[in-house]
């Protein structure tokens, strides 16, 4: 009874462990998402997250919350945006793993990634 | 009546403390001319009571930049309207301008209504000549055609260009092209060989005045306001002896002097950006309405033959 009792503990303490790194680790979409759309906001001359992981087949959304257009661009020309106003969306699929670098070509300082596993 | 700051003459003979103390006044409209190494500053209201005198002279011309065409958010609800009082200021000048130079982000989004608008706003601006280089804000969408084949006239490559004027060699360069990922402004292997075959002919007297939108010094590189192969093209410039850079895109005015050549940024005629490090980001800045008009402006820009650099004049809009 009381090995039982430890070893429930144990499980629901682990649990509890995988359950708040999943909540707190930022950018990481949850498993099942696949298909979902994930978020990147672009706030004050940023990328917000600059590193997103997501899964293959996960649809990101860029929206841009400055004053002044940005573009998303990616260093490898896999993507790229037109000229986004304010409020603008740009979205993209990611089918392939990998690890895609990406800034804007109109403030080339600002720079993130997106992980795709 | 003439002011004579105190001098602090260092071996190449400027005097930059002198120097420095003049800039904190240039916001209000302070002329301050460099003759043979000695710092002299003028009030601009003395200039207009003088009238003839010292500084007027064989050339004057005018600055105007980032006039964002198309931006209607807080920081500035109508850019239009500030850009023609910043017209209205040069058309009232004592002396018109023979020229004047705009150093680029003509529209905000590159859009062709906004070319359209700023095109329409400039013929009541009263001078011979407009030449102007991209900001980039003027190539979003299609790598800057729009953009050559309004305001471009006589440029080559992605824009740049050069022509002479009463002695002096201008130059206007184009960096905001083909920028890279976590880099400043580019002015590219092509156009810097242009640039160095455009000089070599010239004198080491003749006065060089290049423009370009993104400072050609490291200003503030954590926002991007600098450009990253300036040094390169400044090395062509090393044995003349009068070189003056004039650029916008920081949207304030800023002024370096590094032996024979003088940095000068202008102000936006549309909206203020923070100095460096002063806020999160180099966005557009909101400030109370009553203040926006101070930090707006035009730049006024005489040569005087014999003397040693261009006298810069930067006014605001109110």
């Amino acid at each position: 009874m009381k090995k039982a009792r430890w070893i429930l503990g144990v499980a629901l303490t682990v649990l509890a462990a995988f359950a708040s790194i999943a909540v707190t680790q930022p950018g990481v979409a949850k498993a099942g998402d696949q298909s979902a759309s994930v978020e990147v906001k672009i706030d004050n001359f940023s990328f917000g997250p600059a590193s997103l992981t997501v899964a293959a087949g996960t649809t990101v959304t860029w929206t841009n919350n400055d004053d002044v257009p940005h573009t998303v661009v990616s260093d490898d020309k896999v993507f790229k945006s037109k000229a986004l106003d304010t409020d603008d969306k740009f979205s993209y699929t990611f089918t392939k793993p990998g690890t895609y670098n990406y800034f804007c070509s109109v403030h080339p300082k600002m720079t993130a990634k997106v992980l795709v596993r | 009546m003439s002011r004579f700051i105190k001098e602090n003459v260092e071996k190449d003979g400027i005097d930059r403390r002198g120097f420095l103390k003049c800039m904190a006044w240039a916001g209000t409209g302070t002329l301050c001319v460099i003759q043979g190494g000695v710092l002299k500053s003028f009030a601009l209201s003395d200039v207009m009571q003088h009238n003839v005198g010292d500084f007027k002279g064989d050339l004057s011309f005018v600055q105007i930049s980032d006039s964002h065409i198309g931006f209607n958010k807080a920081a500035n609800p109508d850019v239009t309207a500030t850009l023609r009082e910043a017209i209205a200021k040069v058309n009232a000048l004592p002396t018109p301008p023979s020229f004047v130079l705009h150093t680029g982000d003509l529209t905000h989004l590159s859009k062709t209504e906004e070319f359209d608008t700023l095109a329409e706003s400039l013929k009541s601006l009263k001078t011979e000549r407009i030449f102007y280089v991209p900001g980039e804000h003027d190539v979003l969408n299609d790598n800057g055609e729009m953009f050559r084949e309004r305001f471009g006239k006589g440029a080559m490559g992605d824009g740049w260009q050069s022509f002479d004027h009463n002695g002096i060699h201008f130059v206007g360069l184009v960096n905001v092209m083909n920028l890279k990922a976590g880099g400043l402004g580019s002015l590219g292997s092509e156009q810097l060989e242009w640039l160095e075959k455009d000089v070599s002919a010239l004198k080491s007297s003749t006065p060089v005045v290049l423009f370009a939108h993104i400072p050609l010094w490291a200003v503030y590189p954590q926002w991007g306001w600098g450009t990253d192969d300036s040094e390169q093209a400044l090395s062509y410039l090393k044995r003349f002896g009068s070189v003056t850079v004039l650029n916008g895109h920081i949207h304030q005015t800023m002024q370096k002097v590094e032996g024979n050549v003088t940095f000068h940024t202008a102000c936006s005629t549309a909206f203020p950006q923070p100095q460096p490090g002063q806020a999160d980001s180099p966005g557009p800045m909101k400030v109370p309405d009553d203040k926006l008009r101070q930090l707006l402006g035009i730049t006024d820009v005489n040569f005087v033959r014999g003397t040693h650099s261009l006298a810069i004049v930067d006014s605001t809009l109110a």
